[in-house]
């Protein structure tokens, strides 16, 4: 058994879903509210870029089509927000989740209208091509997954770190009253947030497509990237990624070394137990304020 | 407009506020036992199946609707509940003592299993939960001996004291016994709210530093009403899988956790008004999409149409409307109403307004 091969198709898998678990942490981070919809998001993505590229359909250049469902996820984020989410500004975050989980159903259901209810696979130039680093052949598209993903995360991590919006985003999580008080546009700031959301969902949409197959119920995958988020700490930008990470190597091992059945259990069985004994993820953000 | 003189400290806890509220209840209750010589057999079914999530809905909002706790993994605990009472029925043992001891069993795990994620918080408990709904399923299929895994299992004949009761042969039958024991849940229900432990569930909801203030011990109330819960929600289950006949993973699955969730809201969180409404949306949804689907098809003469998963589609749209136009729920809609004219003309468009709150983060306590 060759377990390096095993570890690179684990940091790939565990990349996407580290992707989605980033867009929980981003809405999180800057609204104090859960995206349930955010896997369906994901799926939305990979089905207009696949819609966009498949030569059944539109059939554009694949180049041209990356862009163009960037654009489009990060206007819908944004309209979502502007228009259905700011209602409920100001209201117990557990109504924001609620409303999320119906989008995310809406979502699933409008999408099996429009496309259809079919596994589909998108039609990348880079479609056989193989990497090879000594014993350990990549696919491009796996190598490919897991440098987008370090890239676009550590871009996020220094536009939280060090730009100005970065920076208005977190206040306006924090402490709403004080973000308005020092002029920050909270209401704004939320849909940039959303439109932002909209993008990494397409990113990720993007790279699961290219590496298998996509159908609505896809979206579902959102939960095991629950799971990465809460391992990583809710909140926290590398911790989304290392705790998608974890999940996408402890599955194929545990696969491997488990009876058929149980490796399932495996990524919300770690979760349960850092929820048990360190509820506030590997990645702490949670700190106890001085009186 | 009515005038109420409360002359004792019991008119606060009485069960009905004043004799007219009592005879409209008691009406209602004539109609529910008179239904199955009113309508026929299939809808009988169809208020069996309402009933069924009516229960479950009671025990629900137990949880979030007094005590404040979201829980998306009641599905789970459904499935034990139906699980232990086939197992049970399939051994032996007579329905009479299986049926409460499945209520009895889910109630016990449910708390222990519970117990040591309580200490989580709003988004954090909710994601705990979702991870057990997801678990279970799996669990399914790992104890085969037991569940019969993938293919599942069969609800066997079962009998009340010699009285056979099936779904098909005695629709009837098994509708007075999903009623009898929605009144059973209904009123043990509002005899704990109206208890010092409901009380404490309800000061738990509103304020937890408060409830712990007033010598509420939070962990320990907490893990009761999940407890309570459960135990309403596994009598459910056990029904609904005595309903269906056969059922596997498959039937509690997470969407079934999420779906209960949303049933309350739709009906109305904090009332148990709230989860016969959402009940009865939930119940009657797809038989109305299948009328209307005729009657479109019909009228403007397309051949019949069939959308994949429009039921969930549509559900989810009534939710989101509900959630922004009218947060409370259909049982907040008729307050409303019926405070509009108990007051006419001095009802005002703010009475109900809800409190807005700016938002602090949670991570820094």
């Amino acid at each position: 058994m060759d377990y390096s091969q095993l570890i690179v198709s684990g940091l790939a898998n565990g990349c996407v879903y580290g992707l989605i678990a980033l867009g929980f942490v981003l809405v999180y981070k800057a609204t104090e509210a859960v995206n349930f919809a955010q896997g369906d998001f994901m799926m939305l993505g990979a089905c207009i870029v696949i819609w966009l590229t498949n030569g059944d359909s539109l059939g554009i250049s694949f180049w041209l089509a990356v862009p163009l469902t960037i654009v489009i996820m990060a206007v819908l984020g944004y309209f979502l927000d502007l228009l259905v989410v700011r209602r409920l500004f100001g209201q117990p975050q557990i109504a924001v989740v609620i409303l999320t989980i119906a989008i995310g159903f809406i979502l699933r259901f409008g999408v099996g209208a429009i496309w259809g209810h079919e596994p589909r696979l998108l039609e990348t130039p880079f479609v056989g091509k193989n990497l090879q680093f000594g014993s350990v052949v990549l696919g491009f598209e796996e190598g490919a997954v897991i440098i987008v993903t370090l890239a676009l995360a550590l871009a996020l991590y220094v536009f939280f770190k060090h730009s100005k919006l970065g920076k208005a985003m977190q206040a306006a999580s924090q402490n709403q009253l004080a973000a308005y008080y020092v002029g920050i546009p909270v209401k704004n700031i939320q849909s940039l947030v959303w439109a932002l959301a909209g993008v990494v969902a397409a990113v990720s949409g993007i790279l699961f497509a290219s590496k298998g197959a996509i159908d609505p119920s896809t979206g579902l995958l959102g939960i095991k990237a629950f799971a990465a988020a809460v391992i990583g700490g809710f909140g926290s930008l590398p911790g989304a990624i290392i705790g998608g990470l974890i999940i996408g190597l402890v599955e194929p091992f545990a696969a491997y070394a488990l009876p058929a059945g149980y490796s399932q259990l495996a990524p919300y069985a770690i979760m349960l137990l850092v929820l048990i004994f360190r509820p506030a993820g590997l990645f702490a953000q949670m700190q106890k304020k001085k009186v | 407009m009515r005038y109420m003189f409360k002359r004792s400290y019991d008119a606060d806890i009485n069960l009905f506020k004043h004799k007219a509220q009592m005879f409209w209840y008691l009406a209602l209750l004539v109609l529910v036992v008179a239904l199955p010589w009113l309508i026929d057999d299939f809808f009988i079914g169809e208020a069996t199946n309402v009933l069924i999530w009516a229960i479950a809905g009671m025990g629900l909002m137990v949880l979030v609707g007094h005590t404040g706790q979201a829980s998306l993994g009641h599905a789970a605990f459904m499935a034990l509940g139906c699980y232990a009472n086939v197992i049970m029925l399939q051994r032996g043992v007579p329905f009479v003592i299986a049926f409460p001891l499945a209520g009895l069993i889910t109630g016990v795990v449910g708390a222990i299993i519970t117990l040591p994620i309580l200490r989580l918080q709003g988004i954090y408990l909710a994601i705990a939960t979702l991870a057990i709904s997801v678990l279970t399923e799996d669990f399914i299929i790992i104890a085969e001996p037991w569940t019969g895994g993938v293919s599942g299992l069969m609800a066997p004949a079962f009998d009340i004291f010699g009285i056979s009761i099936n779904r098909y042969v005695t629709p009837d039958l098994f509708y007075f016994l999903a009623l009898g024991v929605a009144l059973l849940v209904l009123g043990a229900y509002r005899n704990l709210l109206r208890a010092p432990l409901g009380r404490a569930f309800v000061a738990l909801r509103d304020s937890e530093i408060s409830a712990q203030a007033m010598g509420v011990n939070i962990t320990k109330t907490k893990a009761i009403s999940f407890g309570i819960s459960c135990a309403i929600v596994g009598l459910a289950g056990a029904l609904l899988g005595l309903y269906a006949g056969a059922f596997n993973h498959e039937t509690f699955n997470i969407v079934l956790s999420i779906q209960l969730l949303l049933m309350i809201v739709i009906g109305g969180l904090g009332s148990i008004h709230g989860a016969f409404f959402g009940a009865i949306v939930i119940g009657f949804l797809p038989q109305f999409i299948a009328i209307s689907r005729d009657v479109i098809s019909e009228s403007f003469g397309l051949g019949s149409v069939f959308i994949p998963g429009i039921e969930s589609g549509i559900f989810a749209a009534i939710l989101i409307g509900f959630i922004l136009f009218e947060p409370s729920g259909i049982y907040g809609r008729w307050v409303k109403i019926r405070t509009y004219f108990e007051l006419f003309p001095f009802y005002r468009k703010g009475m109900f307004k809800r409190q807005k709150s700016f938002l602090k983060t949670e991570r820094m306590k």
